[in-house]
């Protein structure tokens, strides 16, 4: 009996928490009238064209081309942020040296300091250096261990690998870097996972960075490419490609988490966070 | 010799460490320090000239700055508490052990992976209309119908739901300290015959003060640098009245091209977040030392 209660609380609160998503789904095959006119998400009749018009945008291009370009930042970064982070946190898990304390420290500092402080002086420092409107302001940053959050996690995971492993590799034969990438990393999968979904998640919800670095259209990535559209077309106008174009958006995001799911939420309950 | 000094093993210099950390040490510098410092240098400066404290203290008597500041921190004082509450009642749910919990987990999770993603802030500006579903809902339950956008009281409501919505991060780790608590110290509480609702206060609240205060910290920085959701949801209106101060670094420096107005503001943000956090350190460390 209590268990069927539960069982019922949390379905109400799912529920109220996915249905929204649910009604944008849904909305997008409404025509324009009934996306007002009813709070129900399932739609009379089906129409798909607006998903036809949504993937040409109100640009010179198409959506592909947005999604080319949010992957042009995205895979570098997530492969510079796993990379980077991986080497830090191998230096603070395993090793000992001058000033440790100190660099840990300055570690946390970081990982609480805001970003918006330090934004306008970044984007005077690329504006200086020319660099504006490339993807090397969004990309670079991350080869340098730029989420100090990464690193934590990453340093409570090697501390649960014996140290046995590390004196096996050497005694075979392995250099630092080659202890690290093949035998720690794979012992700590589903860590090095959550570290490329969140980089992968945060880089395709980010506005306010490409909003600052990047100028021209062409160069968009998809949220803002999707920002442009909403403005020029304005509330009361074509909801329904709005709406499609937003839904396709959503869909790397989703797909993403839907596949690592179950690493990437264990990744994060396993104890990295909680230390 | 030093190397008696660093533990290390056979043959492993004390360098090495050093050098494997040397990607951060230098993203610190470039990314972290560097900024740091030329935010307060920039903020000195007016139209690039050296202008003194003058930006400071036209930003201190500023009605705009004032305002912001305001914004910003009933924001921060509405969002967090409610966030915390909402993610451990739920985390405490998701804790018992029942079949198929994992589904539940991964749909309260969904929203906090959205964030202020283009889909998510399409949707909620249509919940929030004039005739949007909120609203319909709340004329259903007899209550009249809030004009969200326009009601200057209402508005910064909008955003704190969002944010609400979102509340899976912090809850997934809530859920990991719950699961870090040993099985032991509820047997024992059972024994003493106190359950539910006094082992909740007796047992799970001291073992997981810790992940409180970490999770209340990371929410305040969160939400004291607000950007997202203002800009793209409410775009600050109406009357200014969900401007938070990330908005106005960002129009001080794109809409007025004043960079020394807007480092100058972001200077002040870092001030202000980091008396808070220094604040809540003091006033909860007793609390974290006991028990």
């Amino acid at each position: 009996m209590k268990k069927l209660f539960l069982y019922l609380l949390l379905t109400a609160v799912g529920a109220a928490m996915l249905y929204p998503l649910l009604w944008l789904v849904g909305a997008s095959f409404k025509t324009n009238e009934e996306i007002f006119s009813s709070i129900w998400f399932m739609p009379k009749s089906f129409c798909t064209d607006s998903y036809k018009n949504a993937w040409e945008t109100v640009t010179p291009y198409n959506m592909g081309h947005y999604f080319l370009n949010t992957f042009a930042i995205i895979i570098p970064k997530t492969v510079f942020a796993v990379a980077s982070s991986a080497i830090v946190a191998y230096g603070f898990a395993r090793f000992d040296f001058p000033l440790k304390k100190f660099f840990f420290a300055l570690l946390i500092c970081g990982m609480l300091m805001p970003s918006i402080v330090t934004i306008m002086p970044r984007y005077l420092m690329w504006s200086k250096l020319g660099l504006l409107d490339t993807y090397i302001p969004l990309t670079l940053p991350s080869l340098f261990a730029e989420e100090g959050m990464f690193v934590f996690i990453l340093v409570q995971f090697f501390k649960g690998v014996p140290r046995e492993f590390d004196e096996a590799a050497r005694i075979d034969g392995c250099g630092t870097l080659k202890t690290l990438f093949y035998v720690l990393l794979p012992c700590i999968r589903p860590a090095v996972i959550s570290i490329a979904v969140f980089t992968f998640l945060w880089t395709m919800n980010d506005f306010l960075e490409p909003l600052i670095m990047i100028q021209s259209v062409e160069k968009y990535p998809l949220s803002l490419a999707l920002r442009l559209s909403v403005d020029s077309t304005g509330q009361g106008y074509e909801q329904r490609k709005v709406i499609a174009m937003s839904v396709i958006g959503l869909i790397p995001s989703v797909a993403v988490f839907a596949l690592a799911q179950k690493k990437f939420v264990s990744g994060i309950t396993a104890g990295g966070l909680t230390g | 010799m030093n190397t008696r000094k660093y533990r290390n093993p056979v043959g492993v210099s004390k360098y090495t460490g050093l050098a494997l950390i040397s990607p951060f040490i230098i993203g610190a510098l470039l990314f972290i320090v560097y900024p740091f410092i030329c935010s307060f240098v920039v903020g000195l400066t007016d139209s690039g000239r050296f202008a003194g404290f003058e930006n400071f203290r036209e930003m201190l008597s500023s009605k705009d700055f004032g305002q912001a500041a305001g914004v910003t921190l009933k924001y921060a004082l509405i969002l967090v508490p409610l966030k915390l509450i909402v993610s451990l009642l739920v985390a405490l749910l998701l804790n018992m052990e029942l079949k198929h919990i994992g589904i539940f987990r991964t749909a309260f999770y969904i929203p906090s992976i959205l964030g202020a993603n283009l889909a998510v802030i399409i949707m909620w500006q249509y919940l929030f209309t004039s005739d949007g579903l909120v609203n319909q809902l709340l004329e259903a339950v007899g209550l009249s119908p809030v004009s969200w956008y326009g009601e200057p009281n209402a508005a910064i409501f909008i955003i704190v739901l969002l944010r609400l919505w979102e509340f899976g991060s912090t809850m997934v780790i809530f859920l990991a300290a719950l699961r870090d608590i040993p099985r032991e110290l509820y047997d024992a509480a059972k024994v003493d015959g106190c359950g539910g609702v006094r082992a909740f206060f007796a047992v799970t609240l001291p073992q997981i003060k810790n992940v409180i205060f970490v999770n209340l910290i990371l929410q305040t920085i969160g939400a004291m640098q607000e950007f997202n959701a203002p800009y793209m949801l409410t775009g600050g209106g109406p009357l200014g009245k969900t401007r938070t101060i990330g908005m106005l670094i960002y129009e001080e420096m794109f809409t007025y091209g004043s960079k020394g107005m807007a480092n100058a503001v972001s200077w002040v943000l870092f001030v202000i977040i980091a008396a808070v956090v220094a604040l809540m350190y003091k006033l909860t460390d007793k609390a974290r030392r006991d028990a």
